[in-house]
């Protein structure tokens, strides 16, 4: 179960972003934001010729002793970064990547309502409801 | 201060304010705070008030509990009805109708009003008249009131309104009964009391139906009776916020009207449902909805894109975000437009969340949408299904059956993933859980909240089909690459060894499964094919790569072909006799040794093959003599040692058939191993003597069988007279098979689920070798730097 969600714009402002427990929020920010470079790295190792065969998911970005950061962009250049516990080591990469394919299904939903407007923050419950289901269980 | 007894509605009733006011859950309130709220929103003078709380003891204690809370409201109660306040008038009074309550969320609700465009004075007149306990008397009120409305102005639709506001009631225009229920604290408390109350109305509603006592009840006398009170707080701000729901224009007024007063016939003809749906849509409003929708689409059963879908919602000066929210819960199908039904269950949203009530988590059921092509009968569904709809947990309303039935055939129509859709359905027609009210109503299903992606929609959703394939990926990795899978490529590319495999799966008599033959089939393969290698080549190097002991199981495939069991146990036989001979040793060398002593090794051999019982392949038993037979013959001649043939056969034969005999005799399972052990034995020196190539260590005793059995199927021919013994032999063996055929499947399928389990784990490891992989070039690329740095450091 992931600790720590977050959807970055393209400009690399976050779009949505939210952790668990509460009080290592800033910690977490911080790891998503220095994260973001890896995902830059990644993507732009890919080269533009291959960004149409372009894996969304991006894998393990980062490891530390703590925690491992995953990443996954979409074709718009959205990135999703999430931040899983070490100690959660149940957790396979097909379950990374149903987790991420999750988020974009959300994603997409929140797009496609009117009212959204890209660049916004995002507000939507369902999305909320969604990525509350895939943080950890903290009692 | 005597005992207080109160009625069960009361009870309920009064516990429900109780615990709305405690707040804190101390068991005790003080008479700050919800306390004198509900106070005040009794209406009663402030004089009144101290009386109450001197008289229950309050002001003694400085604060409420339960039971001083409990003898204050009935005494609001006695208060509110006129009755002189005394300590004894708290038992002596009976029927006392429930204290009523105003506004006991006034900053709500002048929250809500402030809203609202033009109201200020019925925001004055509405806050202060607020829906008493919940809908009790607002059933009757509403029936009533709705008379009344008819031929009033405007003041009449708050007439309407304003009774509406209960939830139970049969949902006129459900907005204004949404309102007023939601003013309340939580849904709960007000359901709560809507049990114990529910009966009592419907004489009260009966009884006012016919009257114009909308227009006493109207006029709002100050402690009025309960109905009375629905009726006074019928205030403008109901109507009003109807209208400021249209701002577009007074046509829209009108139409407002028009569905107020047409809703009140409804009203009238649903009292009898006495539960209450607020999200119902009614045949009015719905009629209005699709008249908003003409103008935006002329065709019903087209689309309203999402942005004309934006600019008219907008039109109705909701926060965008309650805007966006009531989006995601309306655009079922996540399509980014609005057919016919999700524009009028964004519609009903949008009214109810003007008319002040919370939006629910998910979308209520009565305005789920239905598939376009069902459209006419899904109208007929909504409606149906509105009724349907139960909003007081406590009573299943009436209609509510006839209703599920049209949503349960609705349902699993429309539904594409049909068992979800059936399962709600039926949950939905089982369970009255619709009937929370401020919970989120049937949705509240698990399945639903799943299904809800997965809308009707005629066009695989990307959602769905991710799903799919989510369910395809998941279940390709549950299942294992199954050795079964493996084994057969194997076995189907070894044409030659084909037969030798199953000779040797036929061989196993321990009952190992197929997949167990086939397991041990590639490496029986590989033995045979060394082994053949080795016997037909002799040369001692092709024994070499022998894969594991296939010892444990030649299982085989097809036990019943007898021609490989003839064949092939003849020479396994042999062979396994001469492996047995030398289990520890390599196999060949000591052969030829063997041959001298084959009696001194036979009872050696005996025992060894019953040790040996996992190789025995079942075929080989079937003829042990007659594979013994020949390759003593064979073996006897080829034999350097020059043992007299018939010796050596005799002796084997005799040897062999007592062998098999006795082991046949001691053990079931092992008979038959006993038997190939001695054929292998035999055969081994047969084979040692036909190829002087030395045989692989033991685990190659099948590789020897095989090969023998090739060797030896020539000979097999010759000794065609043996297969008189064989066939004794043979007939003894068949029923041997058969019980072991029941722990072969046992052992097989245990096998099968071992092999699984070892797939999962050999992926499970081959992702880990991955991450480590990674992990490393990290580690290397972090030492480089690392050592970038290094000099730097230095200077």
């Amino acid at each position: 179960m992931a600790v720590c969600i977050a959807v970055i714009a393209k400009e690399n402002y976050p779009l949505y972003i939210r952790s668990i427990p509460a009080e290592q929020e800033l910690k977490f920010h911080y790891t998503v934001h220095t994260s973001l470079d890896v995902v830059d790295e990644k993507v732009s190792a890919m080269g533009k010729a291959l960004v149409d065969q372009r894996e969304l998911y991006l894998g393990l970005l980062y490891p530390t002793e703590d925690y491992k950061v995953y990443g996954y962009v979409t074709n718009s250049k959205v990135k999703f970064v999430m931040v899983v516990d070490s100690s959660n080591t149940a957790l396979r990469d097909n379950e990374i990547r149903s987790m991420f394919r999750k988020l974009h299904n959300s994603y997409t939903d929140v797009m496609c309502n009117p009212f959204y407007n890209p660049g916004d923050r995002i507000h939507s419950r369902a999305f909320d409801n969604m990525v509350t289901s895939m943080m950890v269980q903290v009692c | 201060m005597e005992g207080l007894t109160l009625s069960d509605a009361e009870q309920k009733y009064y516990s429900d304010l109780f615990s709305y006011c405690d707040i804190e859950s101390t068991k005790k309130v003080a008479s700050n705070g919800r306390v004198v709220e509900l106070f005040r929103a009794a209406q009663l003078p402030n004089e009144v008030v101290l009386q109450i709380m001197e008289l229950c003891g309050a002001t003694r204690l400085g604060y409420f509990g339960r039971s001083q809370f409990y003898i204050a409201l009935k005494l609001v109660a006695v208060a509110q009805s006129g009755l002189p306040l005394r300590v004894e008038s708290i038992n002596t009074v009976k029927d006392l109708p429930l204290p009523r309550f105003g506004a006991s969320k006034n900053e709500q609700e002048s929250r809500h009003t402030t809203s609202y465009s033009s109201d200020t004075e019925n925001q004055g007149s509405y806050s202060g008249v607020i829906p008493p306990p919940p809908g009790r008397v607002q059933v009757k009120k509403g029936s009533v009131s709705h008379d009344a409305v008819q031929p009033r102005t405007s003041t009449d639709q708050q007439e309407s309104t304003s009774p509406v506001v209960s939830p139970q009631q049969s949902p006129p225009t459900s907005p204004h009964t949404w309102r007023k229920h939601n003013r309340h604290p939580s849904g709960g408390n007000n359901e709560r009391s809507l049990a114990g109350p529910g009966p009592f109305w419907s004489p009260f509603s009966e009884a006012q139906t016919g009257s114009s006592a909308g227009d006493a009840v109207w006029s709002g006398h100050s402690p009025p009776p309960p109905q009375e009170n629905w009726v006074s707080f019928a205030d403008t701000p109901p109507t009003s916020t109807l209208l400021a729901m249209h701002p577009a224009s007074v046509q829209d007024q009108t139409t407002v009207r028009t569905v107020a007063s047409a809703t009140t016939a409804n009203e009238i003809r649903r009292q009898s449902s006495s539960y209450d749906d607020p999200w119902k849509i009614t045949d009015e409003q719905r009629q209005y909805y699709v008249n908003q929708f003409k103008t935006i689409q002329p065709d019903l059963n087209g689309f309203i894109p999402g942005s004309a879908a934006k600019e008219f919602f907008t039109k109705s000066k909701l926060p965008i975000l309650e805007l966006s929210h009531i989006w995601e819960l309306s655009d079922f199908d996540k399509d980014g437009a609005l057919t016919l039904d999700e524009f009028c269950a964004a519609f009903h949203l949008v009214v109810a969340r003007k008319n002040g009530y919370d939006l629910p988590e998910k979308l209520p059921e009565s305005l789920m949408p239905k598939l376009i092509d069902l459209e006419d009968s899904a109208d007929v569904g909504d409606q149906s299904g509105e009724v349907g709809y139960s909003g007081s947990p406590a009573e299943a309303p009436p209609s509510k059956s006839p209703s599920m039935p049209s949503l349960n055939q609705t349902w699993p129509e429309l539904n594409q993933s049909s068992e979800q859709w059936e399962t709600f359905s039926e949950r939905s027609s089982s369970s009255q859980t619709l009937t929370q009210f401020d919970s989120n109503i049937a949705p509240a299903d698990p399945d639903t909240a799943i299904v809800h992606p997965v809308p009707i929609r005629m066009t695989p959703s990307k959602i769905h089909m991710q799903e799919m394939e989510l369910k395809r990926t998941g279940s390709d990795h549950t299942n294992p690459t199954s050795p079964l899978l493996v084994k057969p490529s194997d076995l189907s590319e070894e044409n030659k060894i084909n037969s030798s495999v199953k000779f040797v799966s036929g061989n196993t008599v321990d009952g190992y499964s197929s997949s167990d033959s086939f397991t041990s089939d590639p490496e029986q393969i590989g033995n045979a094919v060394t082994r053949q290698r080795s016997h037909s080549g002799t040369s001692p190097d092709n024994t070499a790569p022998p894969p594991p002991p296939p010892r444990p199981h030649p299982s085989h495939s097809r036990s019943s072909s007898l021609d490989m069991n003839r064949t092939f146990p003849v020479t396994t036989g042999q062979q396994q006799a001469g492996v047995v001979a030398h289990p520890p040793a390599v196999p060949p060398r000591p052969q030829p040794s063997q041959v001298p002593g084959p009696h001194v090794h036979r009872p050696v051999d005996a025992e060894g093959l019953i040790t040996h019982t996992s190789t025995s392949p079942q075929q080989i038993p079937e003829q042990p003599n007659f594979a013994d037979f020949s390759q003593f013959e064979v073996f006897a001649a080829s034999n350097v040692n020059e043992e007299p043939d018939d010796e050596a056969e005799k002796h084997p034969e005799v040897l062999q058939v007592e062998k098999s005999s006795d082991p046949s005799g001691s053990l079931r399972v092992a008979k038959t191993d006993g038997r190939i052990e001695e054929k292998t034995a035999a055969s081994a020196p047969a084979n040692v003597g036909k190829s002087t190539t030395p045989l692989a260590p033991p685990p190659k005793p099948i590789r020897r069988r095989l090969k023998s059995e090739d060797e030896l199927r020539p000979e097999v021919d010759e000794h065609s007279q043996k297969t008189g013994v064989l066939a004794a032999v043979l007939s003894s063996q068949p029923s041997i098979p058969r019980s072991v055929g029941k722990d072969k499947k046992a052992i097989q399928a245990s096998i099968r689920r071992n092999k699984e389990t070892n797939t999962v784990l050999a992926r499970l490891n081959s992702e880990l070798q991955q991450q480590l992989k990674d992990v490393l070039e990290e580690r290397i690329s972090l030492e480089v730097q690392l050592e970038q740095l290094r000099p730097f450091s230095h200077l």
